[in-house]
């Protein structure tokens, strides 16, 4: 995949079972639905006992959106699993 | 929904039967119903497709849209035939079969090819004459067929107040503010098939909504579903990244693409939102979660002007 920022290839790296996706030109790392949360997750079992979750950081700040679109992250119906009535309205007119 | 009349889909299973036989090409045959909708009936037999067009399809607006298909193979999937047939009293056009995109696996959607698809398209130059890109009519029909069944239903209401946010052009009552640009006029993942099946390059299909228009219309079914918080940011990403990669005329090169995919965005959510409020409606059913955000989107850009696209080259 390329880097949506500086288009430079994008490699894949294992942390922990977690697939991530660093790109070769400016180091900005992609990661899919749900890895963040598992990283976050992983960081939580290694500082044990565990401190008060940090803020998430930013990966990638996600691509400009209108002022009426959803609020981000608010609406969690993507993902691996895609909801069996959005597989549907991608294919209607 | 309507169905087609009874013997119309007999009618056109034999004529692409007797397309398939009058090439050389080896046919398995077998005949199967690919679609019957009230906009377009579609019949395979073998390695061909006979299409029945919408009642009412113009003949000379048909032929022209037809034209630029066949004059275009390496983006629109060419016909077998130049004219139209007469069936029935529908117009009736015959296609090479090609593999569409997998419905139960909506991940593999081709998208970087769909937005080069688009973007060779967008930079093709239009033929003397052709037609206007249908997809405002599209939405305005939607529009008025949620006005007469559902008018005073409550969730009527914000796909109504947002459609009328939307410019007169958008809501095909004025002329598009572009005349000259080739669009498909109805993108989505069902309009690209690959051809020859079943690994062939994709191509684009459906060209009854074909015509000059605003190329981000083209862009803007993709853009609404990223909007309404349902395409993921990843898939959005490869599309647009893609089409402008591929030096396509409807967004800027770079920056936000949003000024030029606002108006046509909104269209094709309030679209979306109509459809499925009267589909919920017809069914005696609530919307279920993914309607329901489309129709959010609607409540949410009825308290927000659209905004005032820029002048980019094109």
């Amino acid at each position: 995949m390329q880097c949506p920022k500086c288009r430079a290839p994008m490699h894949t790296y294992n942390r922990n079972g977690v697939q991530i996706e660093q790109c070769s030109g400016c180091r900005g790392i992609f990661l899919d639905y749900g890895e963040l949360e598992s990283l976050t997750r992983l960081e939580a079992q290694w500082s044990q006992p565990a401190p008060p979750p940090p803020p998430a950081p930013q990966a990638y700040p996600a691509p400009p959106a209108p002022a009426w679109g959803a609020p981000h992250g608010g609406h969690g119906h993507h993902g691996h699993h895609r909801n069996k009535s959005f597989g549907h309205m991608l294919f209607s007119s | 929904m309507t169905a087609a009349p009874d013997p119309l889909i007999p009618a056109l299973a034999a004529r692409a039967r007797v397309a398939a036989h009058a090439r050389p090409a080896s046919c398995p045959c077998g005949t199967a119903t690919l679609a019957d909708r009230p906009d377009g009936t579609v019949v395979r037999h073998g390695d061909t497709v006979a299409k029945a067009h919408p009642p009412g399809t113009g003949p000379t607006e048909l032929a022209g849209r037809l034209a630029v298909a066949a004059h275009h193979p390496g983006v629109l999937l060419p016909p077998l035939t130049p004219a139209p047939l007469d069936l029935h009293g529908r117009l009736v056009t015959l296609w090479p079969y090609g593999t569409p995109v997998d419905p139960d696996d909506p991940d593999a959607a081709p998208w970087e090819a769909a937005a080069g698809l688009l973007a060779r398209l967008h930079r093709t130059p239009a033929p003397e004459g052709l037609p206007p890109m249908r997809g405002p009519v599209k939405a305005a029909l939607a529009i008025a067929r949620l006005r007469e069944m559902a008018a005073a239903r409550p969730a009527a209401a914000p796909v109504l107040r947002a459609w009328d946010t939307l410019p007169a052009w958008a809501r095909a009552e004025a002329p598009m503010p572009d005349t000259t640009t080739l669009c498909h006029g109805d993108l989505h993942l069902g309009q690209l098939v690959r051809h020859p099946a079943p690994g062939g390059p994709w191509r684009l299909i459906d060209v009854d909504d074909l015509g000059v228009g605003v190329p981000a219309w083209d862009l803007a079914r993709p853009a609404a579903w990223y909007a309404s918080g349902l395409l993921p940011p990843t898939e959005w990403t490869r599309f647009l990244a893609a089409y402008r990669e591929a030096g396509g005329p409807a967004v800027p090169a770079d920056g936000d693409p949003w000024p030029a995919l606002d108006v046509p965005a909104r269209a094709l959510t309030v679209q979306t939102a109509a459809r499925a409020v009267a589909k919920a409606l017809a069914a005696g059913r609530a919307l279920d979660e993914v309607e329901q955000a489309v129709l959010d989107a609607c409540d949410r850009m009825a308290a927000l002007p659209p905004q005032l696209p820029q002048d980019h080259a094109k």
